[in-house]
């Protein structure tokens, strides 16, 4: 069972945790990312998060997809946000599930990391003095 | 013919806006497009890298596009 989500609300962390409990899963593994205060020493004020919508779905379906195939996984859930997000908020939650810990952790880490190179979310930072949208520039 | 490429992230602010429209010739590619675009708007060419889309997938620079396709600018990402 895989179950993907883009949203402007608040992303709810224990439901994506219980969404991937198992009987027969006995290693789950859980990435959730926040909103950091600074980057770079410089204090972030917000994030805005902005998705192309269709294709982000579909480019983490694919990431998922790949995913269990090379590891022998039983639920999946990625739940990312858009919009405006202050710090300490949850940015993105990557929820994975195996029968041993191995195949969840690396799994999540690979989710993860692809997912920041392939899907199409952007963030700009928001500093006391200007905004970045990230990575963008050399 | 004149296709529409809608914007994200940075591109919005290249664009000045959501979306922008170029006249390109039938039959043009990808790569014909990315041609166009860097020649109208000079600050792609500051970007890291940028991406095309055509109909919600990665297109390459040989994919032929239609008007009637769905294409996308895609700067670089930073989900997560």
């Amino acid at each position: 069972m895989v179950e993907i989500l883009l949203t402007a609300q608040p992303i709810d962390v224990p439901n994506c945790i219980n969404e991937v409990m198992l009987p027969e899963s006995g290693g789950i593994d859980v990435f959730i990312g926040t909103v950091r205060n600074a980057t770079k020493g410089k204090n972030v004020l917000r994030l805005e998060f902005e998705a192309y919508q269709p294709m982000a779905v579909s480019e983490i379906e694919k990431i998922v997809v790949q995913a269990m195939a090379q590891w022998p996984l039983h639920r999946v859930v990625v739940h990312h946000r858009t919009g405006v997000l202050q710090v300490g908020e949850v940015a993105v939650v990557i929820a994975v599930s195996a029968a041993h810990r191995d195949a969840a952790f690396t799994a999540c880490r690979y989710i993860i990391d692809t997912l920041k190179q392939t899907v199409p979310i952007w963030k700009k930072e928001v500093f006391e003095d200007g905004e970045v949208w990230v990575a963008a520039h050399p | 013919m004149e296709v529409s490429i809608l914007a994200f992230g940075i591109a919005k602010d290249i664009f000045s806006g959501p979306a922008t429209s170029m006249v390109l010739s039938r039959g043009a590619t990808v790569g014909e497009l990315k041609a166009a675009l860097e020649l109208k708007y000079s600050r792609l060419g500051l970007l890291v890298s940028y991406m095309i889309a055509v109909n919600n997938e990665y297109a390459q620079d040989d994919l032929v596009i239609s008007e009637r396709d769905e294409i996308a600018i895609i700067p670089p990402v930073s989900g997560g």
